[in-house]
């Protein structure tokens, strides 16, 4: 037995330990920061306190003398080559879009907005001396609040006369995928059923591991700028559309980086400065921010007030969904800042057949640090409101949750789905992965365990959370974006180099930051060409050895960068052919190519790829016409999207005393279609399930009335760690994804966008028969307590400033004649 | 994040450490753990010109018998006081509250003495220390004094401690035989208290002969919850909740992110009742 033969028949489906792990936890490998240049300068920034100011003067005399300071630089300064910060997404052609200079000359629109740059020859010396920058600023009115900011009464740019960016409406009538949902809620009113619930989407920080950090060297015939970014093709594109240097003047390289989750799919102005100031000095430099740095001026995520209006007839059966919601852009419209509550639009129907659909987003500017995408962009604020309502709809009728969802949602054999939102469905089997759930959570035990409770009046509750979701992901058909008014396209490209000596060089376009991309892409390219794991190496992540990306975010690596392998590989397939049958001296028509090697049917003879690279190499013998080469190179632009879905249960004890909660049970059985590699999938899931559960638990960026950002450090934005969370059981059932070759569907998000109703549908579950029907998240101790305080009628409670929101008094849910109730009343 | 340039000495004995911050005066700041000073310093919240670090004088670390009490080096770090077996027996109250500090990494750096000193209402050894009827050793210029604990917190982040002064010493009268529990509330494990209660008891036939409690986060300062103690001498354990009732009187919690003044009002009942609870079961 050689060795050989110990390999998985196929290396797709294998819990393959990650390539790149070695290096990364043994700090063996190099981060941004690491970099050190001759003669490297470095950077740091003077910030505003203030969240709306204006700039009446800069005093710099006092930084510039002090000890090895070579520049203290302003927006002035710089402001023949700073670019701007771009939005690609304008969701309307109309938007209105304040001009983000990376440092502003004359006014500040939020807190943290860097307002000059000290240049020193260490970074101590830089942070000294940031210190005696004196700043003249007239502060002016901020508006900080979100339903304040739709006024218009206090204006985040005032030249702009409003704070209003886009109004986005997608109505199923209108563009004929369904019927009409004014129609539907007004009947629904006469003789059915209408929940009404406004839910709040706080505002979060993705809380990368590594902050961020570019370094850029203007030395050479290229400027190259080492980033900590998910995006280094965006970036560069981005620099050239906006600082008047070349595209081919311009080398990005994102080397490793450690996580993003979104946060690091900006362009940033930090990055633009960075840039600026190098090229200003003609000297390498460097910008690492600080942790309080990045909490005020990485783009944040989510924030939205969601006003949902669901219909459905008394049995149940829904009948139309209405949205609307209000999205705080923050400061600027960041990179797709615009387009994230855009992505939740094919959403909110989810899993579920509404004859009857519109979504509405109306998006303002605010005092704050801008928002953009966020693990999940659109969709966990879509899941979360749908699954929210579903249990609601659910306690309306009187039944169990899952028996609501199974009632209305898209039948296994009724794949490929067209929804009333317009998107159709690969595959998914929503029935498989429920059962599956149940079994794995021991629903009706933990049932049992909640009437107990109840009965005995147990001052520690427990409540059952459902999450039936299903996302859309691999961004993007390059139509589709085109439709949506989005500046680029969503194709992904990938290269193979088969090198002389057998081994292979994979490039992918998709710019990996932590998730394990050089084993799964390994994997596949080894099943593929038949050569064994170890020989794969892939590169990423510069955009000179990676020429052609659009890089990661979206699940979209896998699904869109993965398939682009798939095509590369067959396509060195494709070109092998000739030459094996040469070699051979058969004809083309009797090869059959299987594990690497190329064998002539019905005989054992046989060439080896790998043999054919080597022998193409030396060129010595190959037919004419022939290009002496195997490489190739694919670029694929995906369809469809792919529409991973699962089950997720959750169980939450909740302290009726202290309004604490704690998780008793987490069961998910996800539907991802293929698996490439198990291992990488559960890590995926688990840290995604973590940031869902996050939010509805701990996580919250909030600001006082001046637009400080409270939250700025760990210590009040309060991030879980193991210790806060359990083991979680994880599952999956397998609807191969129909829009790509492997089956493939993203995992990257799917943790997150579940996870988050499971988790507040649960503790509302466990705490409904005390008359509460929502706390707002995160859901801490004091919300749960004022909620069940309030409902619980203790009339000396405090109120539940935050717990309990609806549309206000008068409004038709809280009008029994209106033809609904509240659902709590049950 | 940088902390502006200061310059380091590490004296070897108490009598160095005293004159080096007499010569220094207010420019100098004491390092003992570092993890709370040093944050601070990192943040740019404070600039000493001089920090002291206290590390290598041996004589402030360690935990001895004292007779009547147990005595902690104010250098003693988290994680010795955890397992000393004197502290365990005679000051079991001590040990479950410093069990819930922050993470391993920061109890095995962080100190008794530097938690005292720095005097964080969060921080969760005030309270114990104050309910034990603690005396602190203050050594400065002018010699040695000891200080009774309820004397020696003075208004948020303010103790007894003056310029030019070092905590050495924290003597616990030894409460052997008393049942001790440490209730702390948080949202996340490594959080500072939202509201913490220690309680320990004495307990004879069944019911509290004695009782001694400190609420941690109340109030500027660790407080005592001396009515709650009074009224809890005689309760048996079913019938705790009057008692504990009275916990907020006379406290002034803080309102920040993770609850309101009346939330805490109310969660120190609650809490109380449950530390009661379990300390009289051992
Ligand atoms: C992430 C994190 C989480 C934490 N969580 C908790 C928690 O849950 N509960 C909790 O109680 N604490 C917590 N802490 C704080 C920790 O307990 C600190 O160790 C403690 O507050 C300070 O002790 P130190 O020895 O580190 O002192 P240092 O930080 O070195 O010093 C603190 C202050 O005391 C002064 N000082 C120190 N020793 C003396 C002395 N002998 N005489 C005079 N002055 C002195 C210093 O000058 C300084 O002003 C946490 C800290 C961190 C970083």
């Amino acid at each position: 037995m050689t060795a050989v033969d110990d390999r998985p028949t196929t290396e797709i489906g294998t819990a393959r330990r990650r390539k790149e792990d070695a290096r990364l936890v043994t700090g063996r490998t190099r981060w941004t920061d690491n970099i050190q240049l001759p003669g490297m300068l470095h950077l740091a920034m003077v910030r505003s306190p203030f969240a709306h100011a204006r700039i009446n003067g800069i005093d710099t005399s006092e930084a510039k003398a002090a000890p090895n300071v070579i520049a203290v630089m302003t927006g002035q300064d710089i402001a023949d080559i700073q670019g701007v910060n771009i939005t690609a997404w304008p969701i309307t052609t109309d938007q209105v879009n304040p001009t983000h200079l990376p440092m502003p000359l004359e006014r500040v629109a939020h807190t943290g907005e860097v307002v000059a740059v000290v240049v020193a020859r260490s970074a101590a010396a830089a942070r000294d001396a940031a210190e005696l920058v004196d700043v003249d600023y007239e502060e002016l009115p901020a508006v900080l609040d979100l339903k304040a900011a739709a006024t218009d009464e206090v204006l985040a740019h005032p030249d702009l006369g409003t704070n209003k960016s886009a109004h986005w409406q997608l109505d199923s009538a209108a563009q004929g995928s369904g019927g009409d949902v004014e129609e539907a809620i007004a009947k629904a009113r006469e003789g059915g059923i209408v929940i009404e619930r406004e839910y709040r989407q706080q505002r979060l920080i993705p809380a990368f591991m590594e902050p961020r950090s570019t370094v850029v060297d203007p030395t050479g015939e290229q400027v190259v700028m080492w980033t900590a970014t998910q995006a280094p093709h965006v970036l560069r594109f981005c620099i050239a559309a906006t600082t008047g240097l070349p595209e081919s003047k311009i080398r990005v390289i994102a080397p490793d980086v450690g996580g993003g989750f979104g946060g690091k799919l900006q362009s940033t102005p930090e990055e633009f400065i960075t840039l600026a100031v190098a090229r200003k000095l003609g000297k390498p430099c460097k910008y690492t921010e600080t942790r309080s740095e990045t909490m005020v001026s990485a783009h944040h995520g989510r924030d939205q007030w969601q006003k949902l209006t669901l219909s459905a007839e008394k049995d149940g059966t829904v009948t139309g969904l209405k949205v609307e919601l209000l999205a705080d852009l923050g400061a600027y419209a960041a990179l797709v800042g615009g387009g994230v509550p855009v992505l939740g639009a094919w959403m909110f129907n989810a899993i579920y057949k509404f004859p009857a659909y519109q979504f509405n987003t109306t998006n303002y500017y605010t005092n704050k640090t801008w928002v953009d995408a966020y693990r999940g962009a659109g969709r966990p604020e879509a899941t979360y409101a749908i699954e929210r309502l579903m249990d609601e709809l659910a306690a309306e009728v009187g039944v169990d949750p899952l028996e609501i969802r199974e009632k209305n949602w898209i039948r296994h054999d009724e794949f490929p789905f067209t929804t009333v939102a317009g998107m159709t469905y690969d595959s998914g089997n929503y029935e498989a992965a429920t059962a599956r759930a149940k079994e794995l959570f021991g629903y009706d035990e933990l049932r049992a365990e909640q009437k107990r409770r109840r009965e005995s009046g147990d001052p520690v509750q427990l409540g059952i959370g459902v999450s039936t979701f299903t996302e859309m992901c691999g961004l993007a058909p390059s139509r589709v974006l085109g439709s949506l008014n989005y500046g680029a396209g969503g194709w992904e490209s990938a290269s193979i180099r088969m090198l002389a000596t057998g081994t292979v060089e994979v490039v992918t376009g998709a710019s990996a930051h932590g998730q394990g991309h050089e084993t799964a892409w390994s994997q596949i390219v080894a099943d593929r060409l038949g050569v064994p794991f170890e020989n794969v190496e892939v590169l990423h992540g510069d955009t000179q050895i990676a020429p052609k990306g659009m890089d990661t975010y979206g699940s979209r690596s896998l699904v869109v960068g993965g398939e682009a392998l798939v095509r590369a590989a067959d396509k060195v397939i494709e070109k092998a052919k000739p030459l094996a049958a040469h070699m051979l001296e058969a004809s083309v028509d009797d090869l059959e190519f299987a594990a690497g090697r190329f064998t002539v049917k019905g005989t054992d003879k046989g060439v080896g790829l790998t043999d054919i690279a080597l022998s193409i190499w030396t060129g010595h013998d190959y037919p004419e016409g022939l290009e002496p080469s195997l490489d190739a190179d694919a670029t694929f632009d995906p369809v469809n999207f792919s529409f991973p879905h699962g089950t997720h249960l959750c169980a939450m004890e909740v302290d009726t005393e202290t309004g604490a909660t704690r998780m008793r049970k987490y069961v998910c059985v996800d539907d991802i279609g293929v698996i490439i590699n198990p291992l990488i999938v559960e890590g995926q899931v688990h840290g995604g399930l973590v940031q869902g559960i996050a939010q509805a638990l701990w996580e919250g960026a909030e600001y006082d009335e001046q637009g400080t950002l409270v939250s700025g450090s760990f210590v009040d934005y309060t991030l879980p760690t193991t210790a806060d969370t359990i083991s979680f059981v994880t599952d999956h059932t397998t609807s191969p994804s129909t829009s790509n070759s492997l089956g493939t569907k993203g995992v990257g998000e799917a943790g997150t966008i579940a996870s988050t109703p499971a988790v507040v549908n649960a503790i509302v579950d466990a705490v409904r028969h005390l008359g509460i029907d929502d706390v707002q998240m995160p859901c801490t101790p004091e919300r749960v307590w004022k909620a069940i305080q309030s409902a619980g009628g203790t009339q000396d409670a405090a109120p539940a400033a935050d717990a309990q929101s609806h549309f206000g008094d008068g409004a038709p849910n809280q009008d029994p004649a209106a033809g609904t109730t509240d659902g709590a009343a049950q | 994040m940088i902390p502006a340039a200061f310059d380091y000495v590490a004296p070897t004995s108490l009598d160095e450490a005293l004159s080096v911050l007499a010569e220094a005066g207010d420019d100098a700041k004491v390092l003992a753990g570092g993890q709370s000073l040093l944050p601070i310093l990192r943040m740019r919240l404070n600039a000493p010109e001089k920090v002291v670090d206290l590390g290598r004088i041996e004589a402030l670390r360690g935990v001895r018998d004292g007779g009547d009490h147990v005595a902690i080096g104010a250098m003693t770090p988290y994680a010795d006081v955890l397992g000393d077996a004197l502290v365990r027996e005679h000051a079991g109250l001590l040990a479950r509250a410093v069990e819930t500090v922050a993470d391993p990494q920061i109890r095995h750096r962080g100190t008794v003495g530097g938690a005292l000193v720095h005097a964080d209402p969060a921080g969760d050894v005030g309270a114990p220390v104050l309910a034990l009827d603690a005396t602190m050793v203050v050594v400065g210029p002018g010699g040695e004094r000891t200080v009774p604990a309820g004397e020696f917190f003075r208004d948020l982040f303010e103790t007894a401690v003056g310029d030019g002064e070092l905590l050495t010493e924290i003597r616990i009268p030894k409460h052997t035989g008393w049942g001790s529990a440490y209730e702390k509330f948080v949202r996340v494990s490594h959080q500072w208290s939202i509201v913490a209660v220690a309680a320990t008891v004495r307990v004879e036939g069944g019911s509290i002969a004695e009782a001694k409690v400190g609420l941690t986060n109340m109030g500027s300062t660790p407080l005592r919850a001396t009515a709650v103690e009074q009224a809890l001498v005689g309760s048996s354990a079913s019938a705790l909740a009057d008692a504990c009732a009275a916990a907020a009187d006379g406290t002034n919690p803080p309102s920040d992110l993770n609850g309101d003044a009346d939330y805490r009002r109310h969660l120190v009942t609650v809490l109380t009742r449950r530390a009661v609870q379990k300390a009289m079961e051992g």
